[in-house]
């Protein structure tokens, strides 16, 4: 399902919106992917305390965002702009790309409580496909 | 709790009759990890499993898919309560190996397909179906203990 000009465009003038918030966003979305999924937790037993206020989850939340960032910024070409994560995630991390979605949920959930009037169904669905195509440049290098 | 009918149960242990566990249980990982590099996440004290030749011809991994078959065989037998059959299981996965119980299912996956390999069109598709919905209710065992 690849992205038109206009989910490009709704996916664009969102993240404008989003942007100065991201690291509150992306500390709540994987705040709440730990305790609504728990199974996600197995990838991060390393880090001790992972309520979605603890400091190692509110700095990873805003480095996803800011990844997802660049991801907007490289949106015509997100496979070559997400390449050296796509191996990171593949080769070191070896999250299985099913947690890709379930991420994606949790983040998709909070820009709707941030921005209820701007995160329209038209908005979610361009959103909802963009956060798809990123999965899908993620999983690239893993096979 | 799954409520199977006498014709399901019949299925599915006639399915799993086939299955010779020390043939099918030795190639399990090795296609696991063919078809799901990633999940080589797991397997570091396994020694070499980075090419498809020592995937295939590694002692541990044949070891272990006759461990994992044997735990099926377990589930067969006591299908009518999986889930507290599988309970502590379940507990070690989560809280001791740390596994993505995404993996489990692809497990599950790589099981239906090897026994495909070896029933062939005895695998109708509704004993697919219902062979199927017996691995579901072993993979929500697997995931029970994850809170």
């Amino acid at each position: 399902m690849s992205l038109s000009d206009k989910d490009k465009a709704a996916v664009k003038a969102l993240w404008a919106k989003a942007e100065g918030k991201s690291s509150e966003i992306g500390a709540e979305a994987l705040g709440r992917m730990l305790v609504a999924y728990p199974q996600t937790k197995t990838y991060f037993s390393h880090w001790g305390d992972l309520r979605p206020q603890s400091a190692k989850v509110k700095k990873h939340g805003a480095t996803i965002m800011a990844a997802l960032g660049q991801a907007v910024k490289g949106i015509d070409d997100l496979t070559g702009t997400l390449s050296a994560l796509s191996e990171l995630h593949a080769f070191k991390l070896r999250v299985d790309p099913a947690n890709f979605k379930i991420l994606g949920h949790n983040i998709i959930l909070v820009l709707a409580m941030f921005f209820p009037a701007d995160f329209t169904p038209d908005v979610h669905v361009s959103v909802e496909k963009f956060l798809q195509n990123v999965a899908w440049a993620l999983s690239e290098k893993y096979r | 709790m799954v409520k199977w009918t006498e014709e399901e149960r019949c299925i599915i242990r006639g399915v799993w009759e086939k299955v010779d566990i020390d043939e099918v249980g030795a190639q399990l990982w090795a296609r696991a990890l063919i078809v799901y590099p990633w999940i080589e996440r797991y397997f570091g004290s396994f020694g070499d499993t980075f090419t498809t030749t020592a995937i295939l011809n590694n002692p541990k991994l044949a070891a272990l898919g006759k461990i994992v078959l044997a735990a099926l065989d377990t589930a067969v037998k006591n299908m009518d309560n999986v889930k507290g059959a599988y309970a502590s299981l379940s507990r070690v996965h989560y809280e001791k190996i740390k596994v993505d119980p995404e993996h489990f299912r692809l497990l599950a996956e790589c099981i239906t397909i090897s026994i495909a390999c070896k029933l062939k069109a005895e695998l109708s598709p509704q004993v697919q179906s219902t062979w199927q919905k017996f691995l579901s209710a072993v993979v929500d065992s697997m995931r029970s203990q994850y809170k």
